[in-house]
């Protein structure tokens, strides 16, 4: 019986020639990240466990995304602890101030990732870097302290759901809508414990910034890791950016799969997942009319230049509606140049948008940009559970940057091409 | 190991943002996030959870983010376990590697009603209810290493008394 390409990246991490769903194995890490939520309480631990020294501080990677710029004292004592410790260690990937993203935009993009690793990374995000065919799982601090002080840790290796794409995504159809369909499909338990693998012809025409945010989402459905296995689009990406070999794994033709489940991408319209569950999801020509307070285009999930490219197309010379706040984010300081060089944030400004700094911040409710009670938010984020991105009476729609473009200027959920008659200025 | 406590029952898909809200993640604090536990599900339960008690949820515990504040906060309130229909794959690992023994039973929920007193025998794999003698449930047995992991006090103690290598 063959494998697939998570049970092969976890056998050769575990020195194994073979591994099957099912048991627990003790993995060597390539890459272990902490953020400014998590790494603090796992510097504790490995300080409390009498260690000394991390296992290679190259390959531990710690940023400062989610309360930077710090919002509060406790924040920057947190970002204090990191520095610290980072400075001790001589920990050369320590992200703070103007280098710091966030950590799921920035550590690929960085090449700190390649085809073939095992990462884990104190956030449940960090699955996000399947996208690239790679092991890539969340876990929580005390998990993180133990790669710190060992350089392994212990998994249990994930069945794997093998998710077929079919067609050819329409336009304004993104990887956030394949996700969401997926997710609404199965539910929020519906891949617990379990790897989801994507393939099929539609993954072709998936860009790498789509199949970061797929990646990044599998966990809203539960999943271990999601992984894409490389093709040509991950070659070109790794190649220009890694910082080490990449190697590319392939699922055996006889591998086995818990379930298969096939999806036809080209009948898919933009997807709206409703509060307070990701698996709340509608197509947007089905939401109703929905009055939003604030629309926020960010985060690890579309907080890329392709999605503030997709916005900026919609809000050229167009302006949010009265009422409605527009927050965009862009993800690292590399997205942020990017488009500052393009000429995107320009637009935005003229839109009407507050441009943050790169920051987790809004996402999860930390600060810049958090919502009263009653208030409404459509967000280009991951998560819309209760009081998410503030108070527990507040609401948030998941949905792509182009429906959250054309949300901001119609000041209710809306499908992009509802702007066509909607003069520009 | 019985585990013997009051309950308190919460619904399906208690995610972690209900647990402990991320605009307290900036604390560390156990004490801190104790006070704060479980405040968008039930405002008043910090106030009114004792030591020993024990959480009874449905679908899907302890989902979304990683943070170990989670378990922490749960820990530091006193809860001595918790019984759910499941739980979310890092809120499970993170129990364990912070020792906090939570358990699996479909059934329980149902059977129980808040403030009931119910006794988890996790070696003979059931729940007892005392006050319903008819009512008994059974209850997963936990896995040997993560039997070994709460025995040890979690992952680190498992890691530095040498077991784990
Ligand atoms: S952007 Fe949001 S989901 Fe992503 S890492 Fe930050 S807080 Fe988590």
């Amino acid at each position: 019986m063959g494998m697939t390409i998570t049970e092969k990246i976890l056998a050769a991490h575990a020195g194994l020639d073979r591994v099957e769903a099912g048991t627990i194995v003790n993995a060597r890490v390539d890459v272990a990240m902490g953020n400014d939520a998590t790494a603090p309480l796992a510097i504790a631990a490995f300080r409390e466990a009498g260690a000394r020294k991390v296992f290679d501080r190259r390959r531990l990677v710690l940023v400062c995304d989610h309360f930077t710029p710090n919002k509060d004292i406790q924040a920057a004592t947190n970002c204090k602890i990191m520095r610290d410790f980072a400075r001790e260690q001589q920990i050369p990937r320590f992200y703070e101030g103007g280098e710091a993203g966030i950590c799921h935009v920035l550590l690929p993009e960085a090449g700190l990732v390649v085809s073939g690793d095992l990462v884990v990374g104190a956030d449940s995000h960090t699955c996000t870097y399947g996208a690239l065919g790679a092991f890539a799982t969340g876990v929580g601090s005390t998990d993180l302290a133990a790669v710190m002080m060992t350089g392994e840790l212990w998994f249990r290796v994930p069945e794997t759901v093998k998710v077929v794409l079919r067609g050819r995504p329409g336009p304004w159809v993104s990887g956030k809508d394949v996700i969401l369909a997926l997710i609404g499909a199965i539910g929020v338990e519906g891949a617990n414990y379990r790897a989801l693998e994507f393939t099929g012809e539609a993954v072709a025409h998936l860009t790498m910034a789509d199949r970061f945010t797929v990646a990044n989402m599998v966990v809203e459905a539960g999943a271990k890791n999601g992984v894409f296995p490389p093709d040509e689009t991950t070659r070109e990406y790794v190649y220009a950016r890694g910082d080490r070999d990449p190697v590319f794994y392939e699922s055996d033709p006889d591998a086995s799969y818990a379930d298969v489940l096939e999806m036809d991408v080209s009948a898919l319209e933009p997807q709206v997942a409703f509060p307070h569950l990701p698996s709340n999801v509608r197509p947007v020509g089905r939401v109703g009319s929905i009055k939003i307070d604030q629309v926020y285009i960010g985060s690890c999930t579309n907080g890329r230049i392709e999605d503030l490219r997709t916005a900026a197309r919609l809000l050229r010379g167009r302006k949010a509606a009265p009422g409605v706040r527009l927050i965009v984010a862009p993800a690292t300081p590399e997205v942020y140049r990017t488009a500052l060089a393009e000429g995107l944030l320009e637009v935005f400004l003229d839109a009407g948008a507050v441009i943050s700094p790169p920051t987790c911040g809004p996402c999860l409710g930390g600060h810049m940009g958090i919502l009263a009670a009653g208030e409404k938010a459509l967000a280009t984020t991951n998560r819309n559970f209760v009081g998410r991105m503030g108070h527990p009476k507040s609401e948030v729609y998941l949905a792509n940057p182009a429906v959250a473009a054309a949300t901001a200027v119609l000041g209710r959920i809306a499908h992009p091409d509802e702007l066509k008659g909607v003069h520009r200025l | 190991m019985i585990i013997k406590g009051r309950v308190w029952k919460f619904g399906d898909n208690i995610n972690t943002d209900l647990i402990i809200p991320a605009r307290y993640l900036s604390s560390t604090d156990p004490g801190f996030l104790a006070a704060h536990v479980m405040e968008d599900a039930d405002p008043t339960f910090a106030s009114r959870v004792a030591p020993g008690d024990i959480i009874v949820g449905g679908k899907d515990f302890g989902s979304g983010s990683s943070r170990e504040h989670a378990p922490i906060a749960l820990r530091a309130a006193g809860i001595a376990c918790v019984v759910a229909k499941g739980f979310a794959r890092i809120f499970y690992r993170n129990a364990f590697n912070m020792g906090l023994p939570i358990f699996v039973s479909p059934d329980l929920f149902d059977l129980v009603e808040e403030g009931d007193v119910i006794e988890v025998d996790a070696a003979a794999g059931r729940i007892l209810i005392p006050s319903k003698p008819a009512a008994e449930v059974a209850v997963a047995p936990i896995p040997p290493f993560m039997r070994d992991l709460l025995a040890a006090g979690g992952l680190i103690p498992y890691l530095t008394k040498g077991v784990g290598r």
